[in-house]
């Protein structure tokens, strides 16, 4: 057995891809080939592939959805969908794209960047990491089992009760949208805490909190935030499903209950996560469009800080969903004006992006162009949302087609634009590749139109009063064209994503050679080779400022970040710890290698939520145990992580 | 550059087209108001909506402006070349003005809202009269109350008030939520189970305003439509009278009719005076002189009703009424008696 000395003082060493010491890392990090591999790999970039890839599948799910719908709602009175499947679909499209999609999406980004940008050789809780995918994945196919069964959620992704309640939804559809919203919280949760302690003690030394990215700040503060939001709705939906299978009366008006407990305790939730899914995506056009603009962003310090003010203030609008429930209007005018003023920090943003272009040499890649055309639909979705704040306004604007207008400028302007902007930037460092750019300008182009065809015009068809969640309409109501203006864009739009899926899956063979840093970023995750080692950084780099690698170009008097050079650690799976404001470097960090039982965990979980779903007792029972026997796996200490008395040097 | 430009001309054309275009009248738009209550949010939307496109066109602006600058510099032809970097200074102040300029404007909307509020909050004069309004899957109760116990009735899915005066509603849901919107009048307040909420709203001139529920209830959510006649207060009195009214007594085929109108339909139907007295469906005592049948859906012509009575599902797809057995003489007799219920 051998012994670690993890008190020990590290040695520094230059070292490059080449050396000794990174074919012996090499083999300590390196995940074991077969099947043992992919189901226990604790690498942070692994993960982060695999969130991405499901996070995209589940984006394809849901635009198949919502194609389906634009068919329905091309013209008046068809009949391409009875309304119980119309119901199911457009619920399934949002459960899908805002659980399935949206918020995995980011998790993916910001697993795989995180500790590249940090200057980290993974993710402060590995085995959580993975964990956190696993139980994402099987709660995906739990609720797509639900909708493959013809038994999806019906009541739309906010399921309002009393009609969520059995009275009037009889079938198993809500005990499965229910249980599978339970079992993705416990994912989101663990992946919230792994981000918020990797930003607390993983940071490369030297890496101070006004150093690094604003993805991280967007991250951190949105992971934060998850902490205290998930309970709430997973609270919600383990009422909803108490009242549904053991009688319990939280929402049942009959017994005392209340309906509009669900909204708060939905809305609570609902609405930080809004923030939740676009604050990281603000967040890697901060850091991206700055590098294509050859010049460092504009007002670091007031975007970090503006992002972390949207999420406190993002809590205390959640009432902006409920204006017409009949509240008194004393309470609808405070939520009214915090609704109002939680735009002022986003014009921070706003104007930091026009500043750094203005300020700039611009370079129009197809990124580029991705984060810049997202300024203008950020604004759009923006100034929707702040008229829906306006409480008179908004007891018109609320459930007309005008509200679905601005959650997609939200959703696909400030989630899905920079997102494809962040693959174009990001793919050299995943694959090694480039991406193409001439398939890249198409992509765009008919991304861009194809959107603003759609959903621009979509704001009128709400002013002139369509509601939301209708299956069909009349001739005569002024919408005709209209709708069918939006389902001819979004079929052009549904091309464009096709672009976007089709140059990913051809430029990961044959684009061109991407090299460490093809852009010239000066962010750390270029430091290293693409794709990065296992083990990211063959030394852990010193970081001495906010744009390591464009140091001594800046006019900035000092200049002392090393990445050829730093600390050696070696003596197994080890990182080093830094301080959570300063990043002074103060412990060695013993990091576990890969396991399976996160992955068995994930499937006991499932296992209890299939026995919840089936009233199955005795299987909830057994996958009971047997979580706790995989939690005891987990635990159980190891001598290479010092966890035991005689893997201690003493 | 130069395609970019022409995309920005053409939203913004589309932008400020779209509110203009708005203008013509569509049953449902709320960019015209037609009553007190309505005005003054009327008003306010146009204002913030105005706002948001200059907003939008201004950032528009200055984003074109910013890529045109001439200070572009092509993609390098090879990944990795090292390029210049620069600070330039000054860009702070963009945040100051921008940041600043917003808030003015943001603070501006708030006081208006705030202020517009306070306007609607309550009617300006007492009201003349509370209609109690409940939404059911997949129609309208409407019950006048008065306090003269002989003038209070119920009826269902067309409301009728006097013009020019506040009238006060209270609403409520019987299973899940709806949502009351007559848009032309009022916004939308929800009718939730367990609680009752009050508003109101008042009709300058006479008209038919169309509304429809507006939180989805389920998978008749889309045909769940309310209409309100405002007409003018003698004419409104005349109607109210009459709804109190019994029933003719029917003759011949009209009178087969209500037999069958009781056994097939009296237990959840109610015509007052007879011995239909049932309260799950809606009240059908004057049936006969509303213009729409099933929740405003369909017109109120003999081919509609026969169709609708004899295969409610085939019009609705997952409406509650039953589908009654009927035999071919009992449909038409259903129908004939129907149609004397005026």
């Amino acid at each position: 057995m051998t012994t670690i000395d993890y008190e020990r003082a590290p040695s520094v060493a230059e070292a490059g891809p080449d050396s000794e010491l990174a074919r012996r890392l090499q083999k300590m990090w390196e995940t074991a080939p077969g099947l043992k591999g992919v189901l226990g790999s604790v690498d942070h970039k692994e993960i982060g592939i695999r969130y991405m890839v499901t996070a995209f599948v589940f984006l394809a799910l849901g635009g198949l959805e919502a194609v389906v719908m634009r068919l329905q709602l091309a013209g008046p009175n068809e009949h391409l969908l009875t309304p119980e499947q119309y119901d199911q679909i457009f619920s399934a499209h949002g459960m899908t794209m805002i659980f399935l999609y949206a918020g995995p999406i980011l998790s993916g980004f910001s697993n795989y960047l995180w500790p590249l940008l940090l200057g980290a050789r993974d993710m402060a809780l590995p085995r959580l990491n993975a964990f956190s995918y696993w139980v994402f994945l099987c709660a995906g196919i739990f609720l797509y089992a639900g909708i493959a069964l013809g038994y999806g959620p019906n009541d739309g992704w906010f399921n309002y009760v009393p009609y969520a309640a059995r009275q009037y939804n009889g079938g198993p559809n809500m005990d499965i949208y229910s249980l599978g919203m339970i079992l993705l919280g416990i994912s989101t949760t663990a992946g919230a805490i792994n981000f918020v302690v990797t930003f607390l003690r993983m940071r490369a030394p030297g890496m101070s909190v006004n150093r690094v990215p604003i993805l991280i700040w967007g991250t951190l503060t949105v992971s934060a935030a998850n902490i205290f939001a998930i309970p709430s709705v997973s609270l919600a939906f383990f009422l909803l499903w108490m009242d549904r299978n053991v009688g319990t009366h939280f929402f049942d008006v009959n017994a005392g209950g209340q309906p509009l407990l669900w909204q708060h305790l939905f809305w609570m939730f609902g609405h930080p996560w809004v923030y939740a899914i676009v604050l990281p995506a603000m967040g890697m056009v901060s850091d991206g469009l700055p590098v294509f603009c050859r010049r460092p962003l504009v007002g670091y310090a007031a975007v970090a800080l503006a992002t972390i003010a949207t999420m406190v203030l993002g809590f205390g609008v959640w009432v902006h969903h409920m204006f017409a429930t009949g509240l008194p209007n004393i309470a609808l005018s405070f939520f009214s004006a915090a609704s109002i003023i939680i735009a002022v920090p986003s014009s921070v943003a706003v104007f930091a992006w026009i500043a750094t272009i203005w300020g700039g040499r611009p370079i129009f890649t197809t990124a580029f162009l991705f984060f810049a055309s997202f300024i203008v639909l950020f604004v759009i979705g923006g100034v929707s949302g702040f008229m829906t704040g306006s409480v008179p306004v908004d007891w018109q604007l609320t459930d007309t087609y005008f509200v679905v207008a601005h959650i997609h400028y939200v959703l696909i302007g400030i989630n899905v634009f920079p997102v494809v902007g962040a693959t174009y930037f990001w793919f050299p460092k995943f694959t090694g590749r480039l991406m193409d750019e001439r398939l890249g300008r198409w992509n765009f182009w008919i991304m861009f139109i194809g959107f603003n065809i759609a959903f621009l015009p979509m704001h009128l068809t709400g002013l002139r009063g369509m509601p939301r969640r209708i299956y069909t309409y009349d001739a005569d109501m002024g919408w005709n064209t209209l709708n069918m203006i939006t389902s001819v864009g979004s079929l052009l739009f549904a091309i464009g994503v096709l672009l976007f899926f089709w140059n990913v899956f051809v430029s990961r063979k044959h684009g061109r050679i991407a090299g460490d840093n093809p852009w010239d970023a000066p962010t750390l995750e270029w430091a290293t080779t693409s794709p990065p080692p296992p083990y990211n950084f063959v030394v852990i780099p010193t970081v001495g400022s906010r744009h390591p690698l464009w140091e001594g170009r800046l006019n900035e008097t000092r200049s002392d970040t090393y990445v050829e050079a730093g600390l050696v650690l070696d003596k197994g799976r080890e990182n080093v710890g830094t301080t959570p404001l300063d990043a002074q470097p103060d412990a060695i960090l013993k990091m576990p290698g890969d396991s399976l039982a996160p992955f068995i965990l994930s499937l006991c979980l499932t296992a209890i939520f299939v026995g919840l779903l089936l009233n199955l007792w005795v299987l909830v029972g057994l996958a009971l145990v047997a979580s706790a026997a995989a939690v005891l796996g987990w635990l159980w200490p190891e001598s290479k992580l010092g966890e035991t008395r005689a893997g201690v040097h003493v | 550059m130069q395609k970019k430009r022409y995309i920005a001309t053409g939203l913004l054309a589309a932008a400020l087209g779209g509110p203009v275009a708005a203008r013509a009248a569509t049953p449902l738009d709320y960019l015209t108001g037609y009553g007190s209550k309505a005005d003054p949010v009327v008003q306010l939307t146009w204002g913030v909506l105005l706002i948001s496109i200059a907003v939008v066109a201004i950032i528009t602006l200055l984003l074109i402006a910013s890529v045109s600058r001439g200070r572009a510099q092509p993609i390098p032809a090879t990944p990795g070349q090292s390029l210049a970097v620069e600070r330039e200074e000054g860009g702070l102040n963009w945040l100051w003005i921008g940041v600043g300029l917003s808030t003015l404007v943001l603070l501006f909307s708030v006081v208006w809202t705030m202020e517009v509020i306070a306007k609607v909050n309550a009617p300006p004069a007492k009201p003349a009269l509370t209609i109690e309004v409940t939404g059911h899957q997949w129609w309208w109760e409407v019950h006048y109350d008065s306090s003269d116990p002989s003038r209070v009735f119920t009826t269902a899915n067309e409301i009728h008030i006097p013009t020019g005066v506040p009238v006060a509603f209270k609403l409520i849901g019987a299973d899940v939520i709806h949502s009351f919107w007559v848009p032309k009048l009022s916004g939308k307040t929800d009718m939730i189970p367990g609680q009752t909420n009050t508003m109101w709203f008042d009709a300058e001139k006479p008209g038919v305003y169309q509304g429809q529920c507006a939180e989805y209830c389920g998978p008749e959510h889309s045909l769940m439509k309310i209409v309100v006649v405002a007409e003018p207060p003698d004419d409104f009195k005349a109607w109210w009278d009459k709804q109190l009214q019994s029933p003719p007594t029917p003759s011949g085929q009209a009178f087969a009719g209500q037999i069958a109108f009781g056994t097939h339909c009296g237990s959840c139907h109610a015509v007052r005076g007879t011995d239909a007295m049932g309260i799950l469906g809606p009240d059908l005592s004057h049936i006969a002189s509303r213009k729409m049948i099933a929740a405003n859906i369909f017109p109120n012509t003999p081919q509609n009703l026969t169709k609708w009575i004899s295969d409610p599902q085939g019009l609705k797809p997952e409406a509650l009424m039953q589908k009654p057995e009927l035999t071919g003489a009992e449909l038409a007799d259903i129908r004939a008696y129907v149609e004397t219920l005026k």
